[in-house]
C-alpha cells in the first residue's frame, strides 16, 4: 500500500535548514496497523504529513497504492487526499461552527455527492462510532473522546485506503484512549491500512507493527502480537 | 459554479458566523449609506442654485442705461444716458439677425391701484409684446399686450396673479376697469410667473401708453433682448460685445468707460453659478469618493482579518479534500454575497433617508429635494462589491495555496 524509499525532508528556519528525515525506507502492506514511535522531534508527524500529502518531501520516492506521489498541484493533491486518505489529529481539527453530522458530511460534500446520500452515509458512520444521538451537537458540546470519534467518522466516511492518526489519543485519558483504539482496531479488522503516531507504549501494543524513529531514520521495525484495546 | 449545494454551504457558514457577517455587512452598508446621504445632500444644494435661475429666459440680455464715468467727445463725465424710441428702433433693426425678441421696459415705482373698494400699491411696467417671451410670463386668462395695443397706445393692462387676487378676489377681472394715476385701465389678461411672488405683483401696460401719460416722453427705460439660441454661447458673447460697442458709439460713451451702460446677461450669470455649482459638485464628489474609499479600505481589512481567522478551517477543509479553487470561491462568494446584500440595504436606507428629508432642510440649509440618481448609487454599490470581492480574493488565494499542514498548524 505504501512504499517509501530514501525519503528526505528538511525545514528551512530562517537561513538554516533543519534536516528532519534523513533517508527513510518503509514499506507498509494493505491491512496493517502500524504504530510510529520515537522521541519528540524525531520526525514522526513530519513523516505522517508527507504520507498524508499534507506536506511535500524533498528527495526520495513515495508510492501510495501504486501511484507515485511527487510534488503535484494542489488540486490534484486535494483529490488524492479526498479519495485515498483519512486524517485524525491530536487536536481533533473539527470545524467548530458545524455540528457533528455536518463535520462528517464535509468530505462527501467535496466529493460532490448528493445531499441526501451524503447525509445518510454520514449518519451511518456517526452511528458506527456510537454517536448517532449526538449528531446535532456542536464540537464544543462534546467530550474529547466524542470529538475524536467524530473526527474518525469524518476520516472514514470517504472510505479512504489509508487512515493516518497523529497521536489520536494524545489529548485523552486512558479509558477514553482505549475506546478510541478499540474503534481503530475495528476499522483495521475491516481491512483498512492504518498508521498511528504515538508516544505511549500501551497504545503501540495495540497495533501489529511498531516502527521507531530516531534522528530521522528508522532504528527499529518489528511485528508484534496485537493486544486487544478493550 | 452557482450550484445550489455551494450556496447552501455558504449560507450555512454565513448564518453560523454572525459576528463577522455583521461586521463586514455593516461596514459596507454604512459606507453606502453615508455616501448616498452626502451625495444626495450635495445634489440638494446644487438644486437650490439651479432654482435661482429658473425664472428667466437663459438667452436674454438686459441693457440698462446709467451714468458715464469719463468725459468723451466733448461731453462731461457723469452724464445721464437714456434710451429713446429711435435707439430702440435702430437696435431692433440693426441686430435683427440675432434677435428673437426685443422689448423696452419702463418701470414705474409702486403706486396706488384700485378696483371698486379694494386698493393696493403695485409697480407698473410699460413693455412691448416680446416681454412675455423674455420673462417667460405665462398667461392664465385673457391675452398679453400685442403690437396693435402698442400702436394705438391703448390703456390696457395685464395684471399679475397676486394683483388679481388682491383687487378682484374670485371675480373675473377680464374686461373690468381698474383705477391708477387718475385714469382707468382695462384689464385684458392675468399672468403667472415662476420667478416668485414679486413677479406676480406687477402690472404690465403698453410702453407707448406709459410714454404718453408721461407727457409724451420717448424714454424707453431698459431694453431687453432675447437672442436666437442657435447662435450658441460664443455667438452670444460676440453679440453682447457688438451691441455694447454699437450703443456706446451711438450714445457717445468712451469705449473704455466701464459705466454709462450696463449689460447683464443670464448666460454670464449662469456661467458664474455653474462654475460655483461645479466647485460644489467637485467637493461633494470628493467627499463621496472619500467615503467610498474608506468603505473599501474597511471591507478590505475585514476580509483580510476574516481569511486570517479562518486559516485553520481552510486547512481542515483542504485536508479532507477541498481544492484550492473551491476554497477561493467559497471565500469570494461569501464576501460578494454579504457585500451585495448589505450594499443594497445601505442603498435602500440612504434613499429612504434622503426622501424622508425632502424639503425639510430648505429653510435652514438651502437644500432642495436631495437625491441620488440611480446610476451613481448603483455604481457606488457595485464598486464596493467589486473591491470587497478583490479584497477577499487576494487573501483567499493566498490561503488556498499554502500547504494544508501550515494552515493546520496556524494557531
Ligand atoms: N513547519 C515546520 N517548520 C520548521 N520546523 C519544523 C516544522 N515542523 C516540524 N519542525 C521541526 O522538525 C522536527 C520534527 O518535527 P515533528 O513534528 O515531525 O516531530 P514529532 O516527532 O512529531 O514530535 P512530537 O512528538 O513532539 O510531535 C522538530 O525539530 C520540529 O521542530
Ligand atoms: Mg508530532
Amino acid at each position: 500500500m505504501i512504499k517509501i524509499k530514501n525519503l528526505h525532508k528538511s525545514y528551512n528556519i530562517g537561513k538554516n535548514s533543519l534536516h528532519v528525515l534523513k533517508g527513510l525506507d518503509l514499506e507498509i502492506k494493505e491491512g496493517e496497523l502500524v504504530a510510529i514511535m520515537g522521541s519528540s522531534g524525531s520526525g514522526k508527524s513530519t513523516l505522517l504529513n508527507i504520507i498524508g500529502m499534507l506536506d511535500n518531501h524533498d528527495k526520495g520516492s513515495y508510492e501510495l497504492d501504486g501511484v507515485i506521489i511527487k510534488k503535484m498541484n494542489e488540486t490534484k493533491a486535494a483529490e488524492y487526499r479526498n479519495k485515498f486518505l483519512g486524517f485524525v489529529f491530536q487536536s481533533f481539527n473539527l470545524i467548530n461552527y458545524k455540528n457533528a453530522l455536518d463535520n462528517v458530511i464535509l468530505p462527501l460534500y467535496y466529493q460532490g455527492i448528493s445531499r441526501k446520500v451524503r447525509e445518510k452515509k454520514a449518519l451511518k458512520y456517526l452511528s458506527d462510532v456510537g454517536l448517532k444521538n449526538w449528531s446535532h451537537h456542536l464540537p464544543n458540546e462534546l467530550s474529547g473522546g466524542q470529538k475524536q470519534r467524530v473526527a474518525i467518522a469524518r476520516a472514514m466516511v470517504s472510505e479512504p485506503k489509508v487512515l493516518l492518526a497523529d497521536e489520536p489519543t494524545g489529548a485523552l485519558d486512558s479509558n477514553t484512549s482505549k475506546e478510541v483504539m478499540d474503534l481503530i482496531q475495528k476499522i483495521n479488522k475491516a481491512g483498512k491500512t492504518i498508521l498511528v503516531v504515538t508516544h505511549e507504549h500501551d497504545i503501540s501494543q495495540m497495533c501489529n507493527r511498531i516502527v521507531r524513529l530516531k534522528d530521522g531514520v528508522i532504528v527499529e521495525d518489528k511485528k508484534i502480537k496485537q493486544k486487544k484495546a478493550l | 459554479m452557482f450550484s445550489r449545494d455551494r450556496w447552501l454551504e455558504i449560507l450555512d457558514t454565513i448564518s453560523k458566523n454572525k459576528l463577522r457577517t455583521i461586521l463586514a455587512g455593516s461596514t459596507v452598508a454604512l459606507g453606502i449609506l453615508i455616501f448616498i446621504v452626502l451625495y444626495g445632500l450635495g445634489n440638494g444644494l446644487e438644486n437650490t442654485f439651479k432654482s435661482f435661475f429658473k425664472d428667466d429666459q437663459l438667452n436674454t440680455i438686459w441693457i440698462n442705461p446709467g451714468r458715464t464715468s469719463k468725459p468723451y467727445a466733448g461731453y462731461e463725465s457723469n452724464r445721464r444716458i437714456e434710451f429713446d424710441n429711435d435707439d430702440y428702433a435702430d437696435i431692433s433693426e440693426k441686430f435683427n439677425f440675432f434677435i428673437d425678441g426685443i422689448t423696452p421696459r419702463i418701470t414705474l415705482t409702486a403706486r396706488n391701484i384700485s378696483y371698486k373698494l379694494k386698493s393696493n400699491n403695485f409697480s407698473v411696467r410699460g413693455v412691448g409684446p416680446d416681454h412675455q417671451k423674455n420673462e417667460m410670463t405665462i398667461m392664465m386668462q385673457g391675452r398679453f399686450i400685442n403690437s396693435i395695443d402698442i400702436i394705438n397706445k391703448e390703456r390696457y393692462v395685464v395684471i399679475g396673479r397676486l394683483v388679481k387676487q388682491d383687487l378682484f378676489g374670485e371675480e373675473n377681472p377680464i374686461g373690468k376697469f381698474i383705477n391708477g394715476g387718475g385714469r382707468t385701465w382695462k384689464v385684458i389678461g392675468v399672468f403667472q410667473d415662476d420667478g416668485g411672488d414679486n413677479e406676480e405683483r406687477y402690472i404690465y401696460a403698453p410702453y407707448t401708453t406709459i410714454q404718453s401719460i408721461q407727457r409724451g416722453s420717448d424714454n424707453v427705460g431698459q431694453i431687453i433682448i432675447t437672442y436666437k439660441s442657435e447662435i450658441g454661447f460664443d455667438g452670444a458673447l460676440e453679440f453682447e460685445k457688438k451691441i455694447k460697442s454699437y450703443i456706446k458709439n451711438r450714445k457717445k460713451i468712451d469705449p473704455t468707460d466701464p459705466r454709462g451702460i450696463f449689460i447683464r446677461s443670464a448666460s454670464s450669470d449662469l456661467k458664474e453659478s455653474e462654475d460655483f455649482s461645479n466647485v460644489l459638485k467637485m467637493i461633494v464628489s470628493f467627499v463621496g469618493f472619500g467615503t467610498l474609499l474608506a468603505g473599501i479600505i474597511g471591507i478590505s481589512n475585514i476580509m483580510v482579518y476574516v481569511v486570517k481567522e479562518r486559516t485553520k478551517e481552510l486547512g481542515i477543509r483542504k485536508a479532507i479534500g477541498a481544492t484550492p479553487k473551491s476554497i477561493v470561491w467559497m471565500v469570494l462568494q461569501e464576501s460578494i454575497f454579504i457585500t451585495t446584500i448589505s450594499g443594497y440595504i445601505g442603498l435602500f436606507l440612504g434613499v429612504m433617508f434622503l426622501s424622508s428629508i425632502g424639503d425639510a432642510l430648505q429653510e435652514d440649509f438651502y437644500i432642495i429635494d436631495p437625491y441620488v440618481d440611480l446610476y451613481t448609487a448603483l455604481l457606488a454599490t457595485l464598486m464596493l462589491i467589486v473591491f470587497g470581492g478583490i479584497a477577499g480574493f487576494v487573501p483567499a488565494k493566498k490561503a488556498s495555496n499554502i500547504k494544508p499542514i501550515e494552515a493546520l498548524n496556524d494557531k
